[in-house]
């Protein structure tokens, strides 16, 4: 393939990727890693350095209209970003010390789990708990707009989800992804805090993660400019036009379109792990 | 405390509390700076990309077999200094810098936000999740 073909499609990919980076929280890159190493045979190194900039993409490209409308939680997301980078760090450190065949199979394990988990609706008795002391003193309630006005949420389990979120930033710094799939579980299953404030409070996370481990995999020469350059600018797009779609979608399909994007792509890196040549 | 409604009992208090209108109008502002950045980002990268597929749309890509980049591509001044040597690579590179900047500087602008509203325990935070960040990119040896 030549490289103006190359990038052609690549770019339409990143555009999907974006659109459901930023619909589901998980950024660009559970999607665009997959796809690189398995049907354009990027090696997994290049693929997790564009990834990386997938996800700073689509978390800054969505973040305007999210933040705007309401739906984000700019304090959720700051607190348990200390938990994150600090996980990230670590994960960063043992990248180069574990082989790639172990992080696709670590990964496919992660999405497999994700996918199961999240298909689960909640209950309108799980809807209104007690606000918990923690969570209050923390100043993380809050409220978003839901389809018949704003509605109010009381954040649960705060140190359950702050643990969550090192393990999240230590996978995110193992495998080049925001891993939002583990910060949209931890916040919606964990601390039971609405799916669109979780997915679009993850969608903030995620690029400031991706942000610290950005550095290294650049000093290391896994961002190629040729590679990186239509992912960039098509997971933009994707994303741009991702958060317009979100804010008036129905928790249930955004639900739906979350457990199928990762159910797929967990069993793809599971083979590509195991029988795969990464 | 400000938010003195959010202990009540009440389910479904249709007010927020008062603090809210001030956090959601700094992350407007928020919000703006950083699509801002993001789209400065975004034409450097094609600006780059002009020049990139002008002078090699016609070779064979090939991702396979992982080289590493060139030290050019691996460090602020090595970027630099291919964008100064006119290369198109060296402007995607610089171009994906900014993006790379732009949840930084949200973290950053996020700590005058809550100054704003007094709210030290937040400043703290927001100074915690900077110190890293700036730590984790100093220490990675892209500055060199």
């Amino acid at each position: 393939m030549t490289i103006l073909a190359f990038t052609a499609v690549v770019a339409i990919v990143s555009f999907v990727a974006g659109l459901l980076g930023s619909l589901t929280g998980l950024g660009g890159g559970v999607v665009l890693v997959p796809l690189l190493t398995i049907f354009f045979h990027v090696d997994i190194r290049y693929a997790i350095g564009a990834s990386l900039v997938s996800v700073i993409a689509t978390s800054s490209g969505a973040a305007a209209s999210y933040v705007k409308e309401g739906f984000s939680n700019i304090r959720i997301g700051m607190f348990l970003e200390i938990a994150t980078t600090f996980g990230a760090l670590l994960g960063a450190f043992l990248a180069t010390r574990i082989p790639t065949s172990a992080l696709a199979i670590i990964f496919g394990v992660v999405l497999l789990y994700s996918a199961f988990l999240s298909r689960k609706p909640r209950t309108q008795a799980q809807r209104s708990l007690p606000p918990d002391p923690l969570a209050t003193r923390l100043r993380m309630n809050g409220s978003f707009p839901d389809m018949e006005g704003p509605r109010s949420y009381n954040v649960q389990h705060v140190p359950t989800g702050f643990s969550l979120m090192f393990g999240a930033g230590a996978l995110s710094g193992l495998l080049g992804i925001g891993s939002g799939a583990v910060k949209v579980l931890a916040m919606d299953q964990a601390m039971r805090i609405p799916f669109k404030v979780s997915t679009t409070t993850s969608n903030f996370m995620i690029g400031v993660t991706a942000a610290a481990s950005a550095g290294v995999y650049l000093s290391r020469g896994y961002v190629d400019p040729g590679l990186a350059m239509p992912v960039m600018l098509g997971v933009l797009v994707g994303s741009l036009l991702g958060s317009r779609i979100l804010v008036k979608a129905e928790t249930k399909s955004l639900r739906l379109v979350f457990s199928v994007v990762i159910l797929v792509l967990g069993l793809q890196m599971l083979y590509k792990g195991f029988w795969g040549k990464i | 405390m400000p938010a003195a409604q959010a202990p009540a009992p009440q389910p479904h208090p249709l007010q927020p509390p008062p603090q809210s209108w001030d956090d959601h109008r700094i992350e407007v502002i928020l919000g703006n700076l950083l699509r801002a950045g993001v789209l400065i980002s975004a034409a450097v990268v094609l600006w780059g990309a002009c020049i990139y597929l002008f002078r090699h749309a016609h070779e064979p890509a090939d991702y396979r077999v992982f080289r590493g980049e060139p030290s050019e591509f691996r460090t602020i001044p090595g970027v630099i200094q291919s964008v100064i040597d006119g290369r198109g690579r060296g402007l995607i590179q610089l171009g994906l810098l900014l993006l790379i900047a732009t949840p930084i500087a949200r973290v950053a602008f996020s700590i005058a936000g809550f100054a704003l509203e007094r709210d030290r325990m937040y400043v703290a935070f927001t100074l915690i999740v900077l110190a890293i960040l700036l730590y984790s990119l100093l220490g990675s040896g892209i500055g060199v």
